[in-house]
């Protein structure tokens, strides 16, 4: 079963399809790059699967749920983890506490604000989250003082206190400068290696969409062009004249 | 010599009740985005609450239920009152002013308009020599309370959770949701707070007063909101630098200048804090 499956989905402004009867499937542990020229739609589609748009036409489904009337938040509990194309973090807060804030509100431990022990079981599992996005010698650090890769570490790890199944990555690379990239990249790869999470990205840079993904989708004008191998699609005569071409 | 250290000393206990009333102000501004014009009442229900139980309980069990009675008024406020207007800010403000104007109103239906003598302890009244200055001990009483409030506070906020929600809150509100904490209910808890260190304020502003009457509240409140914008909105320490420059600062000017003009100083240096640094000294970081 596809861990999320966009199925003949269709959103217009007006009479203008944005997003225009994309059918997409991602299975558990896939990492898929979602690319297309400006204005092809990607954000949107992100919008319509983590909730914030509802679809003209079309379903979406999470490991087989039919989740196309949820709100954001419902369909975060299902699982679902989104990062914006700006940063979000607490700047004031020091990097430490940004995570066992996250992981605080997954436990749902506001109610018993008191208590020691779990205490130590939220700073136990905020230190094995940053540990995982490779942030622990920055944990005392204000976030606000983070370097802009930084930040988006420490955007993903506050995704993952919420234990998502799927992980929405919108421009991860945005406002990264190039010393800072391949260490995200290899914290963004590591995402999927985990025991079945999937990942939808969309990204600009084709090097490290071509380095990461098991597929690539290409979206234009809102419409789905290809999703293969990325083998495959940088072969598609297509996609060529569409985005590549474009683009360069 | 000796007139420097009556007149710090004394400034500092002016400090420390401005400290007591600024900070919940300010934790309160700072998270829920709410002016609380209705600060000063729950000042007046922890004075009048203790100075009318006093009698028949002693006076520390009347300060505790003081302090209580004065927080549960902050928590029920925020329920009944705020909370459903969270998105309606005119409306905050109109219902805070209202309810601080009816609260005077009904105080001096209870127990009148007149200044009510307020007991304190009695080595309060004593006189302590220091440098050569005979400083009357309750400015002590007043700096001590002050400090071991402001020492608490931000443990509280540092070491625990509602801390952490607290703080995270008073940067970015929505992204707390977000994450699906309820914040509502730290909104509460800070109205609470609020309110038992403004009822712990009006306590011991009527004994260093050693009155109390239905409009001390308000008179008080306009120096704690000057407090809260020079410290920064939603900063505790912030606050609690604000509040000892401008306790100094006030009596300073009043002893050596003309009587008054320390009040006007005090407006000045708010004028020139918000010239120089909008967000006051402390004031929320800025995000990227």
């Amino acid at each position: 079963m596809p861990t999320v499956a966009v199925d003949g989905v269709t959103w217009r402004i007006g009479a203008v399809p944005i997003v225009d009867d994309v059918t997409l499937h991602l299975e558990p542990g896939e990492f898929m790059a979602l690319i297309g020229p400006n204005g092809a739609g990607k954000t949107s589609l992100f919008n319509l699967i983590s909730g914030l748009r509802r679809p003209s036409a079309g379903r979406i489904l999470l490991d087989g749920t039919d989740v196309t009337g949820l709100a954001p938040h419902r369909r975060a509990r299902l699982g679902l983890g989104r990062t914006f194309q700006t940063s979000a973090v607490f700047g004031s807060l020091t990097v430490a506490e940004n995570v066992a804030l996250a992981v605080q509100a997954r436990r749902g431990g506001a109610t018993r604000a008191w208590r020691r022990r779990r205490d130590r079981d939220i700073a136990v599992r905020a230190d094995q989250i940053l540990a995982d996005v490779r942030l622990s010698e920055r944990a005392a650090s204000l976030a606000g003082s983070l370097a802009h890769g930084e930040k988006r570490k420490l955007e993903i790890a506050l995704l993952l206190a919420g234990e998502p199944r799927v992980l929405l990555l919108d421009e991860p690379m945005a406002g990264v400068s190039a010393e800072e990239v391949p260490a995200l990249v290899s914290v963004i790869r590591g995402l999927t290696a985990a025991g079945g999470r999937s990942v939808l990205m969309v990204e600009h840079h084709m090097d490290v969409v071509l380095d990461v993904a098991d597929r690539v989708a290409v979206l234009h004008h809102g419409a789905l062009l290809a999703c293969d191998t990325p083998g495959a699609v940088m072969a598609d005569a297509f996609v060529q004249e569409a985005y590549l071409g474009e683009q360069l | 010599m000796s007139t420097v250290v009556l007149l710090t000393l004394t400034g500092l206990g002016l400090a420390a009740l401005y400290f007591l009333i600024a900070s919940g102000l300010s934790l309160v501004f700072g998270l829920a985005g709410v002016l609380n014009f209705a600060h000063g009442l729950f000042l007046s229900i922890g004075a009048y609450v203790t100075w009318s139980v006093v009698g028949s309980w002693g006076l520390l069990p009347a300060i505790l239920l003081g302090v209580a009675a004065a927080a549960a008024t902050g928590a029920l406020v925020e329920l009944v009152l705020i909370r459903p207007l969270y998105t309606r800010h005119t409306e905050q403000v109109l219902v805070t002013v209202g309810l601080s104007l009816a609260g005077v109103a009904l105080l001096q239906s209870v127990w009148g308009a007149d200044a009510r003598v307020f007991p304190r302890p009695a080595w309060a009244s004593e006189v302590i020599g220091i440098a050569g200055a005979q400083v009357p001990a309750d400015r002590f009483l007043l700096i001590g309370a002050a400090v071991v409030v402001l020492l608490g506070l931000l443990a509280f906020l540092r070491y625990t959770r509602y801390g952490l929600i607290i703080r995270a809150g008073v940067e970015n509100r929505a992204m707390v949701s977000a994450l699906g904490i309820d914040v509502r209910n730290a909104f509460t808890l800070v109205f609470a707070i609020g309110g038992a260190l403004a009822g712990l304020a009006g306590i011991l502003g009527g004994m260093y007063f050693s009155a109390i009457s239905p409009g001390q509240g308000a008179s008080l409140l306009i120096f704690a909101f000057i407090v809260v914008v020079i410290g920064g909105l939603g900063s505790v320490a912030g606050a609690a630098g604000a509040a000892v420059a401008v306790g100094l600062l006030q009596q300073f000017v009043n002893y050596y200048g003309t009587a008054g003009a320390g009040d006007v100083s005090v407006v000045v240096l708010l004028a020139a804090v918000l010239l120089l640094r909008p967000t006051g000294l402390a004031g929320k970081v800025a995000t990227a």
